[in-house]
This record gives structure tokens, C-alpha cells and sequence, in this order.
């Protein structure tokens, strides 16, 4: 058999480890670009999610200045861990309106007396109608809007401690 | 306490594999007797270690402690027992400690029961397979540690993937693993033998029983798989080509070609420098599998653990086991003696037209899974290659390998005669050809490929049995048997293929409680429509009444599941079974005027897709036992020759 032949497998190998390896050092292009972004707050109003906290209509949200929005569950497990971020940008003088999504108010009151109440105003969006006409499918997510009621920016996903800069710089750009 | 000891056998495993690498390359080159005798007893501790790390986080997982993070993301505490047990090893850190431990428990069953393979190619062989684990285990103690404790303790668990809480969950990825684990074994013993140079029938019949093994593992997950997807997908088919289907598919066909090819090593001492790249390929697919499915490359249903940089670490170890490999093939396979030779028309030649066929298969399984990832690499355009491709690029060629399966065994070894064997097969080619006959007469819009596909089915049955014809069936040895069987199966699977692809029959309808839905002799009532509740989930429930013919009624109830902790929605297929098929139902939404979409699907014969991959499985298990009983046979005659010397 030729000697060279014998290298082949080798060869075809590395070819095959090139392509891939390209394919997972290229940045993903899974980020969804938000089509809310740039619009208007679509108009709603949400009754109270708990005794405690104000209830929340689109209006609460135009009102000079930017705030946050964050859509949230008390069952689900990534709002936990984006808990202490919410406090530390509320802390940060920020107002934080949030839609509580499918959920219960004990379910709720236990949740925030657990892992902190960052709040303004929360909203209870029992069949998520609110939530898909923001054109946002899980939970957590939280848009930032202008002081106008236009949406700037659209988060997906938990807010993690290395988000936090750059959410305060849009609010600031938002001014 | 129990994680912190998981951990502490999981560091103590991979330092003895590390001892057992050293021990063997140092003895290897030194050549002394005592590394040798030690490298047993280092592998048989390393198996026990990491066999202990993993019972462990099986005990921690049956407990629900909350406080282990693999536990709380993959697991709830009001589960099902079953699925706590399955759920430690469906994610991503318990299924590479499931991997891990059958390596190390593969490793000291070598240590303990291999006796016919040169020493030192043994001490190689148990090196290779260390230095294999390490980077497991490096993966496991560096990026993914099972044990991890989670700080709160959270009030409960996440839940499995609602699509994996299944009992094919319990039950098919394992059966994977251990055939993935077995051509690592395999790929081991090729890399001991390039080492010593030691390729001949010893080593051949030393590394059969791995590649059986893992071949039967494969083909039952394959199987099992294959069937967990038609009834769990609720999309009615067996068979996707999606990408990780396609990576168990793979290794199973290098591992198929090499089953074959060891046959002639061991037999013949032919196809030495073949075989020995077979093997590297075998593990190389499972690993190219394995990479697949967990770095999320290729976007498919079944990628649920994905993370590009476990993606990369499996890419680095794949780069270093395979690359290593066949650098060490190129610089040594020149040396080692070519083989004995034989005649084209002889059973080498068909079990060589057997590797050709399973080889140019494999190559475009391969390039038709990869050819999406390439394209994107190069232009940036996403596209993905769909069953079009795979059925009409693999299908005539498989039909080409059924009808050589069918020849091969009625040949001789070396050589033999053209017209003799034309002779031998002389019954099963007339079957298929009045089978063609009838079957282009009596039934219309049948595609070529599923025509020719049910004749060939009906003269390889026929014909697989052939080697049994004439012959003494007391004296048959156990793994003839196995051959047959295995062949018979594949005829089956043809069979149920073939049928199912041509006269499946499909009706959906909007139906309301009261409706009547006939398809094929099947008459469906719909009778009414409950809600239901399960240990995490609750569903809609149709219930209905299927009869076929004026036979018995049967109840049928498939469900819309919707499960609790993960907010997701599964469909529940009904089946019903009957010896000519099976009556597979799935419930669809409902709209507003109380109408439910139901889709109904009789498909004939399709059970035997799956009878004859339990068959396949079944030759390949007794093939193996016939094996071992003969090599255990002959070792215990050579032993007693031996001492009457």
C-alpha cells in the first residue's frame, strides 16, 4: 500500500476538525433582535398582583422618567437568581414595574418575602395575554423603557451580576 | 456528606488512572514483569472507585437532596421513583459519570478476565483505555462536577425535560453509552496492538467480544430510541435522520462493518491495517455522537444539554484520542505484516463488499449530518438536509447490502464458485422476483425503493436462513445461530420499513365528542373529552373506542400533557397493537366551537421495524456467547495440554 495513503484518515481528520471547530469559535447569531424595540408600550392595564403593591397599567409607565419592567414568576428558578440584581439596581434609584405572569398572590407574597421586593407596581398577567402582546414568550425578561413609554432595549433571559452596567448605562442614554 | 465522598472515589478513580497510564507506558518501556502484575490491580480500583462516585450520585438523586445542584435541575421531589433513578443520568455531568464508570468498570473486567492477548499488548491496551478516562475525568473534576452543592437550598427541584420522563428514558441512553463505552474498549485494544505491533487472529478474537457487545448495546438503542420517538414525538414516524440520530446511527455502522472485518481477522488473519482503522473509526464516531448532541452545533429535537464549551472540551479530547490515533496508524500500520490473501468471490470478498458498502453509508450519513455545519462555516447560509437526501442516498446502497448479507454466508472461506453459490441462492432470488412480480401487479403508487425493498426482504429472510439448511441443528455452533438470527432480524426491520412507508394510511380530522373516524378496517368513536392528573403533570384526555372490523371494542385515551414544573406541553400518542400492525392516535388542540383536532394513522407491519432490531440484538447476543463458550473452551484444552507437557 502507498505510504502516503496511510496518512489520509489523518488528513480527512483535520479537515473535519477545522470545519467544526470554526463552527463553535464563530459567535452564535441566536440573540433575537426584539421587534418591540423602538415601539411604543402597547396599551394595558393589569389588576394587582398583591395587597401590597399598586396594580399597573401602560399609562404607570410614561410618566418622564425611564424605568424597568420585569416580567417574573414565582415559579420559576432563573427569577430567583436574578433577585439580588433587581435589588441592586432598585437600590441604584431605578423604578421597577413588574408583570407577574401566571401566578397566584400567596404564591407572589411568598416569593418577594423570600428573595426581596424590588417593586414599584406589580401586575398580575394570569393568562400571559399582556406578556405575548410585549412580544415576550418566557420568563424572566425585562425591557427598559424611556420616559415616553418607548421601549428601548428588551432583556431575555435573568439578569446576571455582568448585565447590570449596561443596564444602567441605556437608562441613563434614556434620559 | 454523601456528594463530598462522591467526589473524593471520583479524584481518587482518576488518580488511578493516571497510575495505571504511567504504570503501563513506563512498563512498556522498561519491560518489567512487576508494572505489568500492578496495572491489573490499579485497573480494578480505578473501576471500583468510579463505580462508587456514580451509585453515590444515584443515591443522591433517589433522595432528592435539594442541596446538589444536578439535583435540583434535573430532578423534583414528587417524581416518579423510576425517573429519579433515570433522571441521574439524563443531563449532561451525570451521563459523562455514567460513561466514565462503564470505561473503568470495562477496564478492570479486562484487568481480571483477558488471558488470550499477549501481555504486553494487554498492558497497552489498559494504558490507552486510562489515558481515555483521564480526559473524562479531567472534564468532569475541571468543567462539569456532579457533585456541586447549591447555596440557598432551594424549596424544590426543577424537573426532568417532560419529554425524557418516559421509561425509554430509564433504558435508552444508558443502552447507548455502554455501546459507545464498548468501541472505546475496542479502540483501546487497536491503539495496544499499533503499540506492539501485535495485529493477528489472538487479537482479533480478544477484541470481538467488546465489538459485539457494543454493537448489541447500539442496536438496542437504536432500537429503542427509533421507538421512543415514534410514540413520544407524536409525529407518527420511526425514523427523523435528525443530526443525533444520526450520531448513534454512525458509530452502529462502523461498528457493523468492523463486527465483520474482526471476523476476518480472527478467521483469516485478513484485512489487518482495515480493521485496525475501523476500530479508531467506530470510537471516533461515538465521540463525533457524543460532541454533536451535547455542544449544540447542530440545532435538533433532541438537544437538551447544550453548552458550547463543554462542546469544546469534547472537541479537544476528540482531537487528541482520535488525532493521536491515527497519526499512530500512519507511522505504524507500514510495519505491520500485511495479511493472507483471498479470492474476490469467497466469503472475505462479500464480508469486504460488506465493509465497502457500510463504509460509503457511513460517509454520507456523515456528510449529510455535517454538511449543514459546513455550509454555515463557509457562507454563513443555514440550511438543513433532510430525509430526501439520506433516504435516496443510502437506500439503494443499503438494499445492495441486504443482498450481499444474503450471499456471504453461503460462501466459502478463501474461494469459491460463482456458479455454485448462484445454485445455493438459487430459491431465495426466485422468491424475490415473483415477490417483485405480484407485488407491481396487485398494488399501485408504491415508491421503487419500498417495492424493491419488501421483495428483497422476502428472499433474504428466506435466504438467511439458508446456512442452516442441511445441516446437523444440535451441532450448530451457538454463534451461527447468532449470524442467523442477526440477518433474519435485518430482513424483518426491511420488511416492517417497507410496509409501513407504503401503505401507512392517515386521516386528521376536527372531531367533536359523538364523531365517528374510520381509516383503513378501523372504526374510532370519539366518545368524550377529561381532564386528568398525573404525579407532576395534568392533561386532556380523549377517550375513545376503536374497533377493527366488527372485532372487540378497545379504549383508547391519548392525551395533551402539560407539565407543571416546566410549563411545557407533550402529546401522548394512543397505540393500539395487532399482529398486522399498529393504530396510533394523537390528540391536537381544541378550538372554539368544541371541535379537537385528532390525527389517526394506521400503519401496517411497522411493530416489525422493531421485532427485527430485537432480533439483530438478539443474534449479536448469542453470537457473543457462542464466542466466549469457544475461546473459554479452547484456553481450558491448550491449559490442560500444557500441563500433561
Amino acid at each position: 500500500m502507498n505510504r502516503w495513503l496511510l496518512w489520509l484518515p489523518l488528513v480527512l481528520f483535520g479537515l473535519f476538525f477545522a470545519a467544526v471547530a470554526t463552527g463553535l469559535i464563530m459567535p452564535k447569531d441566536n440573540i433575537i433582535e426584539s421587534k418591540m424595540v423602538g415601539k411604543p408600550m402597547p396599551d394595558f392595564s393589569l389588576p394587582a398582583a398583591i395587597e401590597q403593591r399598586p396594580a399597573l397599567s401602560s399609562a404607570d409607565l410614561a410618566k418622564g422618567k425611564p424605568t424597568l419592567l420585569n416580567i417574573f414568576a414565582s415559579w420559576c428558578l432563573p427569577c430567583i437568581a436574578e433577585a439580588p440584581q433587581l435589588l441592586e439596581l432598585q437600590q441604584a434609584g431605578v423604578e421597577i414595574n413588574a408583570i407577574a405572569s401566571r401566578d397566584t398572590p400567596e404564591d407572589i407574597a411568598n416569593f418577594l418575602n423570600r428573595w426581596g421586593n424590588p417593586y414599584a407596581r406589580i401586575g398580575s398577567d394570569t393568562t400571559s395575554r399582556v406578556q405575548l402582546e410585549l412580544g415576550s414568550s418566557g420568563v424572566p425578561e425585562t425591557f427598559i423603557i424611556d420616559g415616553n413609554g418607548i421601549i428601548v432595549y428588551q432583556h431575555i433571559g435573568d439578569i446576571r451580576e455582568e448585565d447590570v452596567p449596561r443596564i444602567l448605562k441605556l437608562l441613563e442614554e434614556a434620559k | 456528606m454523601i456528594a463530598e465522598t462522591g467526589l473524593i472515589a471520583l479524584w481518587l478513580a482518576a488518580a488511578l488512572a493516571l497510575l495505571q497510564f504511567a504504570l503501563g507506558a513506563i512498563g512498556l518501556r522498561t519491560g518489567r514483569d512487576d508494572y505489568y502484575a500492578a496495572i491489573r490491580s490499579v485497573a480494578v480500583a480505578q473501576g471500583l472507585f468510579v463505580a462508587l462516585s456514580f451509585l453515590l450520585l444515584i443515591w443522591l438523586f433517589l433522595r432528592s437532596d435539594m442541596s446538589v445542584r444536578l439535583v435540583v435541575m434535573n430532578s423534583v421531589s414528587v417524581k416518579p421513583f423510576i425517573y429519579k433513578f433515570s433522571g441521574t443520568w439524563g443531563n449532561h455531568e451525570g451521563s459523562m459519570l455514567l460513561w466514565v464508570t462503564v470505561m473503568g468498570l470495562a477496564g478492570a473486567f479486562i484487568a481480571l478476565f483477558e488471558r488470550s492477548l499477549k501481555t504486553r499488548t494487554l498492558v497497552a491496551t489498559l494504558a490507552a483505555q486510562a489515558f481515555i478516562s483521564l480526559g473524562f475525568y479531567a472534564f468532569l473534576l475541571i468543567s462539569s462536577n456532579p457533585f456541586e452543592r447549591m447555596f440557598p437550598v432551594p424549596a424544590d427541584g426543577q424537573g426532568l425535560n417532560p419529554l425524557l420522563q418516559d421509561p425509554g428514558l430509564a433504558f435508552h441512553p444508558p443502552t447507548l453509552y455502554f455501546g459507545y463505552v464498548g468501541l472505546s474498549v475496542a479502540f483501546s485494544f487497536a491503539v495496544g496492538a499499533m503499540i506492539t505491533r501485535d495485529v493477528g487472529a489472538a487479537f482479533a478474537k480478544a477484541m470481538r467480544p467488546w465489538v459485539l457487545g457494543a454493537w448489541i448495546f447500539l442496536t438496542l438503542g437504536i432500537t429503542a430510541g427509533s421507538y421512543w420517538a415514534y410514540y413520544e414525538l407524536g409525529w407518527g414516524g420511526w425514523w427523523f435522520w435528525d443530526p443525533v440520530e444520526n450520531a448513534a446511527l454512525m458509530p452502529w455502522l462502523a461498528a457493523t462493518a468492523l463486527l465483520h472485518s474482526v471476523t476476518v481477522l480472527a478467521t483469516r488473519d485478513g484485512l489487518r491495517a482495515w480493521t485496525l482503522m475501523l476500530a479508531v473509526v467506530a470510537f471516533s464516531m461515538s465521540m463525533i455522537g457524543t460532541f454533536l448532541v451535547r455542544s449544540g452545533i447542530l440545532t435538533s429535537v433532541h438537544a437538551f444539554a447544550v453548552d458550547p464549551e463543554r462542546g469544546s472540551f469534547i472537541l479537544a479530547l476528540l482531537a487528541i484520542y482520535i488525532g493521536g490515533a491515527m497519526a499512530l496508524f500512519a507511522l505504524r500500520v507500514g510495519t505491520v505484516k500485511e495479511g493472507s490473501r483471498f479470492e474476490l468471490v469467497s466469503r472475505e470478498g462479500a464480508l469486504v463488499a460488506n465493509n465497502l458498502l457500510l463504509s460509503v453509508i457511513l460517509g454520507l450519513v456523515f456528510i449529510g449530518t455535517l454538511y449543514p455545519l459546513l455550509v454555515e462555516a463557509v457562507t454563513g447560509d443555514k440550511l438543513s438536509v433532510g430525509p430526501p437526501y439520506f433516504n435516496l442516498a443510502t437506500g439503494p446502497l443499503a438494499l445492495m447490502l441486504v443482498a450481499v448479507m444474503a450471499a456471504g454466508p453461503l460462501l466459502r472461506w478463501r474461494r469459491d464458485n460463482p456458479t455454485a453459490l448462484l445454485n445455493r441462492i438459487s430459491i431465495p432470488i426466485l422468491m424475490t422476483a415473483a415477490a417483485l412480480f405480484a407485488l407491481a401487479l396487485f398494488t399501485t403508487d408504491m415508491s421503487v425503493l419500498a417495492l424493491l425493498g419488501l421483495a428483497l426482504a422476502i428472499g433474504v429472510g428466506v435466504a438467511s436462513l439458508a446456512p442452516l439448511w442441511k445441516r446437523n441443528l444440535r451441532r450448530t455452533p451457538l454463534h451461527t445461530y447468532g449470524m442467523v438470527i442477526a440477518h433474519f432480524g435485518i430482513a424483518v426491520a426491511l420488511a416492517g420499513m417497507a410496509c409501513e412507508s407504503s401503505f401507512t394510511e392517515e386521516k386528521l380530522v376536527a372531531a367533536k365528542p359523538g364523531d365517528e373516524i374510520a381509516v383503513n378496517h378501523w372504526t374510532l368513536k370519539f366518545e368524550a373529552i377529561e381532564p386528568v392528573a398525573g404525579p407532576n403533570w395534568t392533561a386532556l384526555e380523549a377517550r375513545m373506542t376503536a374497533q377493527y372490523g366488527d372485532g372487540a371494542l378497545h379504549q383508547i385515551t391519548p392525551q395533551n400533557r402539560m407539565f407543571a414544573a416546566a410549563q411545557t406541553q407533550t402529546s401522548e400518542a394512543a397505540l393500539l397493537t395487532r399482529w398486522n400492525g399498529q393504530l396510533y392516535v394523537v390528540l391536537g388542540d381544541g378550538d372554539s366551537e368544541g371541535r379537537w383536532q385528532v390525527r389517526v394513522w394506521w400503519k401496517p407491519f411497522v411493530t416489525w421495524i422493531w421485532y427485527g432490531g430485537i432480533l439483530v440484538a438478539l443474534g449479536g447476543f448469542l453470537a457473543m456467547i457462542g464466542r466466549l463458550r469457544r475461546g473459554y473452551k479452547q484456553r481450558k484444552q491448550r491449559e490442560y495440554a500444557e500441563a500433561i507437557v
